[in-house]
């Protein structure tokens, strides 16, 4: 099967975003929307961070 | 009226046996509590991690005292609880460090154990009626 590093990125954002609203929200809707806050930053904050990366070349 | 000591004790016993189930599988403290909702979703999602981890050949690292960084990671693998030694005892968790996912891997299987550590103690919270 083949892996990328966006897709891996986007599925261990996720899980930790699942874990995460279930821990910090008890009503199901809140966990919902938390959860999918959570997962929208992490995944933009990954990508943005790779693009600030880029300007650093090693 | 006040609480006898046998009472405190008694639950006593009972937090530290909820913590215990709650580390030896995902979400078992908070199934025990009631908490059936939330119970299934770190069950499902923490097993799912840890299991990906392992489809990413990522390492469950053995306990190595001259090794701080190493016994440090395997501390964080054993979150996860019973999981980590069915996979060890099974030949799971190797690492293949030339696979280009190894890393994924470990961070999947550290992070599901440090995750499974936070649940833990989100029970023993409920247990002292903080939530």
């Amino acid at each position: 099967m083949r892996t990328s590093h966006l897709g891996l990125m986007i599925l261990f954002a996720l899980f930790v975003s699942i874990v995460f609203a279930a821990l910090m929200r008890d009503d199901p809707k809140q966990q919902l929307r938390f959860g999918a806050q959570l997962f929208g930053a992490f995944v933009v904050g990954g990508i943005a961070l790779g693009w600030i990366l880029y300007f650093f070349p090693v | 009226m006040r609480a006898t000591t046998a009472d405190r004790e008694q639950s006593a016993t009972y937090t530290y046996l909820i913590c215990l189930a709650a580390w030896a599988i995902p979400g078992a403290g908070h199934l025990l509590l009631g908490r059936i909702h939330k119970g299934v979703i770190f069950l499902v999602a923490l097993t799912l991690m840890f299991l990906c981890g392992l489809w990413l050949e990522g390492r469950l690292f053995p306990v190595e005292i001259r090794q701080p960084l190493v016994a440090l990671a395997a501390l964080a693998d054993m979150g996860i609880g019973l999981a980590f030694f069915i996979a060890r005892g099974a030949g799971a968790g190797a690492g293949r460090v030339v696979a280009q996912t190894y890393e994924y891997g470990n961070a999947f299987l550290i992070v599901a154990g440090l995750l499974n550590m936070l649940v833990v103690l989100d029970a023993f919270d409920i247990t002292q009626g903080r939530k």
